[in-house]
Parts: structure tokens; sequence; C-alpha cells
């Protein structure tokens, strides 16, 4: 005889993405900075940005309202159809 | 009267008996006066000489709601007209028609219990009966599998055992509310699901809730996932904070909570599951856990469960609800992204004055005493110190003015690297006047037990529209009516 429980998840199905291919090099390459609005975060992107240039990548900047939040889909969408890689930047 | 997807009654009389009931066995002799369809429920072969339904399951019993034996029925066209439980002379000759039935038995008798709602039966008719009602997923475990291994196995605890969420106790959980099992009642982040009564009561089963408690875990997760909580940023966040729950009305009594002594501790089911029930449906429907979208450095323990009711009855204070909006008589909870709670001693102030100058100087040093107007806090007043404050007739607006007062510092206090600590406010504010809290940043809150000259404090999170909003639901006893301050 079986036990039956109830299944308390939101029985969420993930759909299942291939991650893009790396890279074989930045030359070309657009990349969106995406600061989350902590401090300093600026400090660590704006370096980025320098090494990224020097590499031959043109370098988009974004930024959140808060790092406490999820980026705004609008936010997400306008760094999904400009840039071709994307770094985010954690920082304190 | 009766169930959905109840079978159909025949036209005509119907009586529901069992032989073990002495009313039942007083009235069968009646039957052959009229014409009827008996419904026998424990022994087929009862009433004797009557060629009667034997409700073996107890099918017709549940779907048509007997709570008595005997039952008679009156059905025209499939559908009940009229009924009466246990024997009244009156009711059964009118009904039956028969004039002088039953002339010589006494007025009334009552009758006995069904079947169907025998406590040992009436989960399990529930569940086999009414379990359809119920969408979520069923997860089969084997005859030998323990239960309550099989919760941690998949992940669904919080790290303490749960009550396993069987058909029968969701459907007795669901019975705390009025609201339909498959009403979306929020979107739990971080993975942004829906999610419905029934799930909620899924999860408070598994916190070990009562019936009666659904409703408030219900407010509950519709306040922690509004936009203004930010239930999300509470959970990713590297600080070790959570939801604390207050709640605020009658209703916290008829429930049992507890605001008195230890409070914000151990030993009161209500506050404890309620808190627990909420932070599961975050973990199981939203998904969120430790480790993956929790990024709390230390955590505290209240992020297990962190309720409690306001101590109303005693308080020389207005209520934390009514200061948000809201009247005495509304039961509410009120949720705050804090931490664990941090004693405020003072066992020597006898005039108010004094008792703020501690509090003030306590509250300074929240998080960091140069972090200012950054965070909110929780002020639970004590009995005994509330008294102080009450004998010097300082009320809440009173009592949270003369601290605000108290809680301004001068900008080159607090400046970065100001008293040799780095952190604090930017340099460009060395001349002004600062205020630890925002106007409004201070929830005083009246609780604890009768003896002991303490109160608490309960630092709050990245506060305002930035980061989280205490936000106050009323707890919806019948329907859904809601309201939001």
């Amino acid at each position: 005889m079986t036990k039956l429980l109830l299944d308390p998840t939101g029985e969420r199905r993930v759909s299942h993405r291939e991650r893009l291919a790396r890279p074989t090099s930045l030359h070309g390459q657009v990349i969106g900075l995406l600061d989350i609005s902590k401090p300093r975060g600026d400090v660590f992107l704006d370096r980025l940005e320098t090494l990224l240039q020097d590499a031959g990548a043109k370098v988009l900047r974004f930024k959140k309202p808060t790092f406490t939040k999820p980026a705004p889909v609008d936010l997400r969408h306008e760094i999904a159809t400009q840039c071709t890689l994307v770094i985010e930047a954690l920082a304190d | 009267m009766t169930r959905a997807n109840a079978p159909v009654l025949p036209d005509g009389l119907v009586v529901f008996v069992k032989r073990e009931c002495e009313t039942c066995r007083m009235v069968v002799p009646l039957l052959g006066e009229f014409e009827a369809t008996v419904y026998t429920q424990d022994d087929p072969t009862f009433p004797d000489g009557v060629d009667a339904m034997h409700d073996h399951d107890l099918s017709w019993s549940w779907h048509h709601d007997i709570e008595t034996v005997p039952t008679l029925i009156r059905v025209v066209d499939g559908q009940e007209v009229e009924r009466t439980v246990g024997w009244l002379r009156a009711d059964w000759q009118r009904i039956s028609g028969v004039a002088d039935l039953g002339a010589d038995l006494p007025v009334m008798r009552p009758g006995c219990g069904s079947m169907s709602v025998d406590p040992d039966l009436a989960d399990s008719l529930e569940a086999t009966f009414g379990g359809h009602v119920l969408k979520s997923r069923r997860i089969e475990l084997a005859e030998l599998d323990d239960e309550m291994e099989a919760m941690f196995d998949r992940g669904f605890t919080d790290g303490l055992p749960v009550v396993p969420p069987t058909e029968a106790r969701v459907l007795r959980m669901l019975q705390g509310t009025h609201r339909d099992p498959h009403e979306v009642v929020a979107v739990v982040p971080p993975d942004l699901v829906p999610v419905t009564v029934e799930k909620i009561a899924v999860n408070a089963v598994m916190a070990g809730c009562l019936p009666e408690y659904l409703p408030w875990v219900i407010a509950a997760v519709e306040a922690v996932c509004t936009d203004e909580f930010n239930i999300h940023g509470v959970l990713a966040t590297t600080m070790p904070v959570g939801p604390v729950i207050v709640c605020n009305g009658p209703g916290t009594r008829a429930i049992g909570m507890n605001g008195g002594g230890n409070a914000l501790g151990q030993g009161n089911r209500a506050n404890l599951t309620i808190g627990r029930a909420v932070q599961l449906v975050v973990r199981n429907v939203g998904g969120g856990r430790p480790g993956e979208v929790d990024r709390a450095t230390h955590g505290n323990p209240g992020k297990i469960s962190f309720c409690f009711a306001e101590l109303e009855d005693s308080s020389p204070f207005s209520t934390l609800a009514v200061s948000r909006g809201f009247a005495p008589s509304d039961d509410t909870v009120t949720v705050f992204a804090g931490e664990g709670p941090r004693c405020i001693v003072d066992q020597k102030a006898r005039t108010a004055e004094e008792l703020a100058n501690t509090f003030a100087a306590c509250l300074r040093t929240l998080h960091n005493p140069k972090l200012v107007l950054a965070f909110d806090a929780v002020l639970v007043v004590g009995p005994e110190h509330a008294r102080v404050f009450a004998d010097d007739g300082w009320d809440r607006d009173r009592l949270l003015t003369e601290l605000h007062t108290r809680l301004q510092s001068p900008g080159r206090e607090l400046i970065w690297g100001a008293g040799g600590i780095a952190d604090g406010v930017p340099p460009h504010l060395r001349d002004t006047t600062l205020p630890k809290f925002r106007p409004d940043g201070i929830l005083l809150v009246h609780a604890g037990g009768g003896a002991g000259l303490f109160s608490a404090m309960i630092g709050g999170w990245a506060n305002g529209a930035m980061g989280s909003q205490p936000v106050t639901w009323r707890v919806a006893t019948s329907g859904s009516d809601r309201m939001s301050a």
C-alpha cells in the first residue's frame, strides 16, 4: 500500500536552455556592463571597461535602479537586444 | 446540504439509519407505514425486514452531509426539499404525510452521530470523496518509506521535521478559510511562482498549523509578496534578515497567539507555525533556499519563524496596526524585514525621560552607530518599561517624538573615518544634523511578560522604496476582503 503526500512546491517546469558557445575573441563584441547599484561597483566596472576596450570590444554601460530588486524587464530586454555579452558586477 | 458530485437520491422519502443507534431502532418499525428508500450505515441487514441500501463506503452519507441518524429527507425531481434529523414526531408526520405516525412514541428523541462524521473516519472520507479538489501533484511513497525522511530527502524542509501533507490533512487545513483552494493569492519570489490557497495550505500543514491559523498565513504571504516588502531582496541579501510578523487584533486572542511572556521565543504553536509556514512557502513555492538565492552571511534563527502578537489589552499605547491606519477590531499582520531581537536593559529608570535616554542610546547602535537613515527598527516595549512611560503620561506619539529628538547626530561624528571608524556617511554631510531613523522608521509594539524591566529592538534591512517597506495586511477571516497600508 502506498502513501500519498501533496507536493508543496510550485511544480515549476524549468525550460532547458543550452549555453552559448564561449567567444573565441573579445574583438568586435558588444559587451554590456551591468552595475547593480552597490557602492563602488563603478570602480570595478570602470577598470573592466578600459581593459575590454583595449581588447577591441565595444562596451555599453547599464545600471539597475536598486541592488535589492531584480533588474526590470525593460532593462533586461535592452541588454539582450544590444549586447553580445554581459558582465554583472557585484560590489561593496 | 448536498456536496458537489453527489450521487442523486431517489425521489420520494429517504431515510438514513444505523443499527447502533437507539433512536433508529425506535423509528424503524414505522418504515412499514410509508414508502421510503432506506440507507443503512453499519449493518446491511438493518432494519430487519426492510430491503435497505447498504452505504458501505458512506459515500451517500458523506455527499448528502448526513450528520445525524436517523435523518429523513424528502426528494423531488432529484432535489432535496426537506429534511429532519433525529426523531421529531411532528416533522416526521409532516414529511411522511402520515398524520398519526408514531403517535405512541415520544414527541422527540435526539438521534446519534452519523458514521460519516465519526472523528476516526471523517478525514479519510474527506480525502476519498473530496480529494479531487486538490490539484497538487501527488508524491507516492512506498509503505516502508519514512515520510519524515522523504520530506528531508526532497528538500522540502527548513532543517526541522515537517508534518507530512496528506490529502486528509490538507483538506482539513482548507476548512480554515472560505477562499477557493485554487485562488491565486500572490506571486512568490524568487522564482515568481503563482501560489494558490491550496499550496499555502500544504505548507501550513507541514509547518504544523491548525486550520484556524490559515487566514493569518495567507495574509502574511500576501504581505511579503508585495513589491513594497520585496521578499526577493530580503531573501537574497547577505544581511541576516527575514520576515518578522507582528499580529494585531482580537483574532490573535481567538487563535491563542502569545504576546506575553516569551512572546518572541518558543512554546506557542500559533506564533511559531504561522511564521514557519510563510518561510516554507517562500522556500518551496518561491524556490528561495539558503546557498541558492538566499545568500545570507549569517542568517538568524528567526528565519525559521519570527511571528508574535502585540499585547494589546494591557498596553498603555495604541497598537501598531492602529498607528498604521487600521481599526482596533481589524485582524492584521505587519511584516517587517528584520534581524534577531536584542535586549534593552534598564532596571533603574523610574521616569520616562531616563528610560527614553536608554532606548535612544541603544537604538543608536543599530547595525553601526555611524549608519543613519538606512534602516528601520521594531521597538518591542516590555510591560514594565511601558508602565514607566504610562506613569509619566507618555503615549505612543510622545515616546516616538522623544526618541527621534534624542537620535539626532552632527554629521562630523558620522562621516567616513570619524572616530576611527571607516564606515559612515559621505563627507559632504559633515555640517548637517542627521537623524538615526526616518520619521516613521521606528515601529513601536507592546509585548512581553509581566516581570522584567526589559525591552527589545529588532533591526531592519535597507529601507524605503529601494529596499523593504513594512507592510500591514488585513487578515481575511471570510471571503477575500483585503486591504494594505
